[in-house]
């Protein structure tokens, strides 16, 4: 087993004269939950296409556990993939169970655990019932356990929770966490950043066919060195007191907001700040320091 | 170059074919059949005053016209959205990150359609055989299944060009449409033009080839086929003198209905794997 699950060197793919995906390099470690993020059009679908081997590559190559994905072990690195594709379309004609025996026949996994993959992903009840009769999330969840069938080691999920209520949301995250700590690869696919941002422990930024940044979330956010924002809140006077002790220090911002006052500065400036703002005493009721969010990340490195 | 896992494209085959029995597909066309062919044989000499069932070969006869028409519509309607209908519906990018590969897909595919048309008309015809076994010697029996058999190849060569159709066509509506145009073309305009050029030229140039080229037409190639094989209706159209010897031989037509089936599946598995 490799150790990078996925390899990509300078993959590249042109439709005509456009290039959609201009030389990526990405690695993946075994036992990782990747993010990938972009807008629509930046070329993140193109490239996830690539890696599952749906588009020939124009230059370049991509390796999943070594192995290239049409290459001549086809059928071993297949079986080690799973994948949920955006919206997945299955067979409104089978009902929940044979949708998932068609599937692990391909896959050549025994049609007996098929009902505990649907009992994984709370379909059980529905086993039985024709897939044209699920709803939108459930049509997800029978998607998903199409893609765990014969425990992949390598799992592509694109926008896997659209379609999902936030209680099925959580379930789907939990599922990925026991799936981590058994040694399966995620790689995912979001434009919901708020959400991934707490749950993959690295992420891409992909913007026009290029990947403009990879790494954990901290390091993006250090990365790009956005400002931070204090959110403070007090009683009567604490603007006065707060911008009289702050004095000196290089602040962007100060902004009220009802009770709350919204400070933004520098990261370098947020430790004399704390240690300033401690001699407020009871001025001070509450302090929250607000990191930068994914979305903030995303659009500065995006401008 | 990867070896072809038949296993895949029985498993793909498999779904297809239970996909038409269950929706009830194949209950329909068996019927269609068995209705029309059940009419022809009892009242097809109705204009003529009789009604009843007349000669094994002048029901073949009949039988021929009917199936000319039918069978490659019901082949191109059956395939025509084979893979354009799961690439259009966004099945198909989740199919093909499986263990199979585009060849298996295709010849599935193939198979499963192939198999619920077969059974079909054995099911269909196969009825009527029966219901006039009674008033049948062996040899209209022999004659009998033969117009069974080449009407499954007659429907295999057409279901052969709706799939290729399905794989070239950018979505389903133009796969319809260049269906339904494959079918008038084959089963209506061919046998006109070709007909119309041997009038316009008096028959001067070319005459010996035309003959040739009722081959490029798996629907006529089903007529000769089965026209050829009748005593009773070779002297009834009086075709026996102008067309060649070598046309006349069962095995020569049956290869050509062959080639019309492997060829059209091949081109389809060609631009596929593109």
């Amino acid at each position: 087993m490799a150790s990078n699950i996925v390899e990509a060197r300078g993959a590249t793919k042109d439709f005509g004269t456009v290039q959609a995906v201009k030389g990526v390099d990405l690695t993946i470690a075994a036992g990782e939950l990747f993010g990938l993020i972009g807008h629509n059009g930046a070329g993140k679908s193109t490239l996830f296409k690539m890696m599952l081997g749906l588009i020939p590559i124009t230059s370049g190559e991509i390796l999943l556990d070594g192995e290239k994905v049409n290459g001549p072990r086809f059928r071993e690195t297949r079986r080690k993939i799973g994948y949920l594709p955006e919206n997945v379309v299955l067979y409104d004609n089978l009902t929940g169970i044979e949708t998932l025996y068609f599937f692990a026949d391909l896959k050549a996994v025994p049609r007996k655990d098929c009902p505990a993959l649907l009992e994984k992903v709370g379909l059980s009840h529905a086993a039985s019932r024709r897939v044209r009769e699920y709803s939108k999330g459930m049509r997800q969840r029978l998607g998903f356990a199409q893609a765990l069938l014969g425990t992949p080691r390598l799992l592509f999920l694109d926008e896997p929770t659209t379609g999902l209520d936030p209680g099925a949301i959580r379930d789907f995250y939990r599922i990925l966490r026991e799936l981590r700590d058994e040694g399966v690869t995620m790689v995912l696919t979001s434009h919901i950043l708020a959400e991934i941002q707490e749950r993959v422990d690295r992420l891409a930024i992909m913007e026009g066919g290029l990947i403009r940044a990879t790494g954990t979330v901290q390091d993006l956010r250090e990365g790009m060195n956005l400002p931070l924002t204090l959110e403070i809140a007090g009683g009567a006077g604490l603007a006065e007191q707060v911008t009289r002790v702050l004095h000196g220090i290089a602040i962007e911002s100060i902004e009220e907001a009802g009770s709350i006052l919204h400070i933004r500065l520098p990261r370098e400036a947020k430790m004399p700040a704390l240690a300033r703002l401690a001699t407020l005493g009871d001025t001070m009721r509450d302090l929250h320091v607000r990191e930068p969010s994914l979305e903030d990340v995303f659009f500065g490195y995006r401008n | 170059m990867l070896s072809i896992d038949f296993r895949q494209i029985g498993i793909v085959a498999g779904k297809e074919f239970w996909d038409r029995i269950r929706n009830r597909w194949v209950l329909a066309v068996a019927v269609v059949f068995t209705v029309f062919a059940l009419v022809i044989a009892y009242f097809g000499a109705a204009q003529q005053g009789a009604v009843g069932f007349r000669s094994i070969d002048v029901t073949i006869a009949s039988l021929v016209s009917l199936v000319i028409y039918l069978i490659p519509l019901i082949a191109l309607i059956l395939g025509f959205d084979a893979i354009v209908g799961e690439r259009e519906r966004g099945s198909l990018d989740l199919l093909l990150t499986l263990p199979i590969t585009r060849k298996e897909l295709i010849l599935g595919k193939y198979a499963g359609l192939a198999g619920a048309l077969a059974f079909s008309t054995i099911a269909g015809f196969g009825a009527v055989g029966l219901i006039l076994s009674p008033q049948l010697n062996l040899n209209a029996l022999f004659h009998y299944a033969g117009f069974m058999g080449s009407a499954i190849l007659l429907g295999f060569a057409f279901l052969s060009i709706a799939v290729m159709l399905s794989v070239f066509a950018a979505d389903r509506t133009r796969a319809s449409g260049l269906a339904i145009g494959t079918w008038f073309f084959f089963v209506l305009v061919f046998d006109l033009l070709l007909l119309g050029a041997l009038v316009v030229t008096a028959g001067d140039y070319g005459g010996a080839i035309f003959p040739y080229l009722l081959l490029a037409n798996p629907a006529d190639v089903f007529r000769v086929l089965n026209v050829f094989s009748l005593d009773e209706v070779r002297t009834l159209y009086g075709l026996a003198t102008v067309f060649p010897e070598a046309l006349s031989n069962p095995a020569t037509l049956g290869g050509v209905m062959l080639a019309w089936i492997v060829g059209p599946l091949a081109v389809a598995i060609w631009r596929f794997e593109r």
